[in-house]
């Protein structure tokens, strides 16, 4: 880039961009407009790459699946007024999910600031709520040190969103960059390592425990702690149930994992958290799409939460032993602490319990009936697993498909799976799957979305073809808002109001995935699947889409109704467990 | 529900006001009262704010506050070991005929009148939220034309101060700098 003149001089949109290398920057997706166009000269000349997208949508969705996929920050960047404002959705996605990321955006000259200006909007107001922090930098001599802390905010304790809105006028003022060597953030001390007395009182709950369950959540995969967690769980024979932020986090292979819990989880998770008498909560927050009706979550369950954030601690569900820490260390310690007991001769019985879980495991596997005719949704990401393997990446849309991909491909692996979880953001998965294969380039990363979902945000398909981008699209196409319509099946007499899209008919996906550059298929038969698949897995040079047109009455079970209690799971329709069978 | 004096120190920065105002509508807490001003340090603003809550919301207030980058400390003052005062102006219809009750009643209270009109006067008062109570309602008699009340202000008894340790600032390394 231009280096500064004589003086030391450089311009605010200089500093800003040394800023974000200085800050290790390699990726940035983003648009430019006018308030940030000053930003984007010195971005010409800089070694960041930026990619320039169709939607600033997807340059926030595009910067969490980098995230997610890597464990580094995230970075997009838009202009003022709408362009921020069309980050307001990945922004809070990334909240609701504690995916580090930091947005840049434009703001109009500082002087114009409050005069509703052209394409001014108050984006550090509108973004407090769904922000970690966000800042307003109108002083151009700020701009290294806002840049350094929105990295540090965004990428320690509980990761999440920082927003830095930087006047137009900081930009194109002249000033001097100094890249910080200390922060002060004297009410930002997030806690890492856990209590040592708090450790000591979750390990003697553990041994007296008959019926554990380790209840893993994101936390774990933001903590990296997977390797930590099959230490721990296969020291002590507990039983785990990895959440829909979590999968990854724990092998599926694994015989101690009974699978995804809560709404849509399985009948061995749900029921292992339910009948629980000791839930060790690692980095979940005990959401309502996990819980069911609160007061009838677990009633037998003692609680130990471990989570980085103290106020998830006790939020929603009363605890026994609140750990306030890091899962990583969390988890080493108590492995620890289990250890230092076992030479005692202390260890947990839970042999009936494990015996228990295992038959409802049996009894009660995921499955799901082929269809009559046509093509089961499920063989689909059955099949897809397979074959592309647990070294790929799969990224969900929101829906129908994202509760089949995370039961029916399998991962082994932390960060291969990645999904909109707490705001369910419809159209994140083209995006996401954009932004996991720009971070890592050498995976392959399938981009698993509903007919719905990808007339949301296909658009990027043109980002993906001109930037050598060449992530697998597989839409589970059953021409509906699938999973709209499985309500309206089941609790609005199948009266399906506005849920048919008619996507089988309108658009083509093949020729759409053509006219974006892109290679498109189709397919309509079991027999064809593999071949299908095998094919898209062939093409690395272009991004592939397979339009995938599935059985439209399909369904996603287990299911606990909303607000209705864990106890009345249906494995199918009209279809309750009965736990009595197995003996406990 | 019990009421609860909150004592918050934050970073004297723009916004910080709404991001508190916004985190108790967000979170569906109410704010009874709220009073703002400057500290002993430059940078540093308190504010004192009163919340009528149970404990365990009280708590998770305490906690989301907590997670705010500007806020520094948060000390949930013991009403038995702490003074909180507030201050209310108010207009009192006052005439020649009774304005001699009026200023004995106001002197009763060691309130202070600080104008004068031909038919009314302006008393000001401080105490707490009882003291306050008690003074209307016998001014109500003579007749309350306009008032107005701040926030409750609050501060521990003792020698103690909750500035002093808090304060110290934390120096963080910055990111490294990335490699090349």
């Amino acid at each position: 880039m231009s280096e500064q003149d004589a003086s030391g001089q450089v311009t605010g949109a200089q500093s800003l961009i040394k800023s974000l290398e200085a800050a290790g920057v390699e990726d940035i997706f983003g648009i430019p407009g006018g308030a940030i166009l000053p930003a984007y000269d010195p971005l010409y000349d800089s070694t960041i790459r930026h990619i320039l997208v169709r939607h600033e949508q997807a340059a926030g969705h595009a910067a969490q699946g980098y995230a997610a996929a890597s464990g580094k920050v995230g970075v997009c960047m838009a202009t003022s007024g709408p362009g921020a404002t069309n980050l307001v959705t990945p922004l809070a996605d990334a909240h609701m999910d504690s995916v580090p990321m930091v947005a840049i955006t434009g703001q109009v000259g500082a002087s114009m600031i409050g005069t509703d200006a052209f394409q001014e909007a108050d984006i550090r107001g509108i973004t407090m709520p769904i922000t970690k922090h966000n800042f307003l930098v109108t002083d151009p001599a700020e701009i290294p040190q806002r840049v350094a802390e929105a990295f540090h905010i965004a990428s320690t304790g509980r990761p999440g969103p920082v927003l830095v809105d930087v006047a137009k006028s900081a930009l194109q003022s002249m000033t001097t960059f100094r890249w910080p060597t200390e922060l002060h953030l004297p009410g930002y001390r997030p806690v890492t390592r856990p209590h040592g007395k708090q450790i000591r009182e979750a390990a003697k709950l553990i041994l007296e425990a008959r019926k554990p369950v380790l209840y893993v959540g994101g936390g774990v995969i933001r903590a990296g702690a997977s390797r930590e967690l099959a230490a721990l769980a296969e020291f002590t024979g507990m039983p785990v149930v990895t959440t829909l932020m979590a999968r990854g986090a724990f092998p599926d292979s694994h015989p101690q994992h009974l699978g995804m819990p809560g709404m849509h989880g399985t009948v061995a998770a749900v029921a292992g958290l339910q009948k629980s008498d000791l839930i060790i909560s690692l980095g979940a927050r005990f959401d309502d799409r996990v819980t069911g009706n609160l007061d009838s979550f677990a009633p037998g369950a003692k609680i130990i939460h471990a989570d980085i954030d103290p106020a998830e601690i006790g939020k929603n569900r009363a605890v026994d032993v609140p750990i306030v820490g890091d899962c990583r260390e969390v988890l080493a310690d108590l492995l620890a602490a289990l250890r230092a007991e076992a030479e005692q001769g202390n260890q947990g019985d839970y042999e009936g319990w494990v015996a228990f879980l295992a038959g409802v495991k049996r009894k009660y596997p995921l499955g799901y009936e082929a269809a009559a005719d046509g093509l089961a949704p499920q063989y689909v990401l059955e099949r897809l697993g397979a074959i592309a393997g647990p070294e790929s990446i799969y990224c969900a849309g929101v829906g129908q498909h994202q509760m089949w991909a995370t039961h029916f491909v399998k991962y082994e692996n932390p960060n291969t799976w990645i999904n909109s979880g707490g705001l369910g953001t419809m159209g994140f998965s083209v995006p996401a799957a954009m932004g996991a294969k720009v971070a890592m380039p050498d995976h392959t990363v399938w981009s698993i979305d509903g007919d719905g979902c990808f007339q949301m945000t296909n658009q990027e398909l043109v980002t993906c073809a001109i930037n050598n981008i060449p992530i697998k699209v597989a839409i589970i196409n059953n021409e509906s808002l699938g999973m709209v319509r499985q309500w309206q099946t089941l609790f609005y007499n199948s009266r399906y109001s506005n849920t048919d899209l008619h996507s089988k008919r309108i658009p083509d996906f093949v020729k759409l995935a053509d006219a974006m550059g892109c290679v498109g298929l189709a397919c309509e038969s079991p027999t064809e699947v593999d071949a299908t698949i095998e094919k898209a897995m062939e093409i690395n040079d272009a991004p592939v889409v397979i339009d995938f047109r599935v059985n439209r009455d399909a369904m996603v079970w287990p299911m606990v109704a909303a607000g209705t209690s864990n106890d009345d799971i249906k494995y199918a329709r009209d279809l309750a467990p009965d736990f009595d069978d197995v003996e406990l | 529900m019990t009421t609860h004096t909150l004592s918050v120190l934050v970073e004297n920065k723009p916004g910080v006001l709404a991001r508190i105002a916004g985190l108790f509508s967000r979170r569906g807490f109410n704010i009874d009262s709220l009073a703002v001003g400057p500290t002993e340090h430059g940078d540093i603003s308190r504010m004192t704010i009163v919340v009528n809550v149970d404990e365990s919301p009280l708590e998770q207030v305490t906690k989301q506050l907590n997670k705010l980058v500007e806020v520094i400390k948060i000390v949930d003052l013991d009403q038995s070991a702490s003074i909180s005062k507030e201050l209310l102006l108010v207009k009192v219809r006052a005439d020649a005929e009774t304005r001699g009750q009026v200023l004995d009643a106001a002197q009763i209270f060691k309130a202070k009148v600080v104008d004068v009109a031909v038919d009314a006067l302006t008393i000001q008062v401080t105490g707490n939220a009882d003291k306050l109570t008690d003074f209307l309602k016998v001014m109500e008699t003579f007749g309350i034309r306009e008032l107005v009340q701040s926030g409750v202000v609050a501060i521990g008894r003792g020698s103690r101060s909750i500035t002093e340790r808090s304060l110290r600032p934390v120096a963080v390394p910055a990111p490294p700098p990335a490699a090349g």
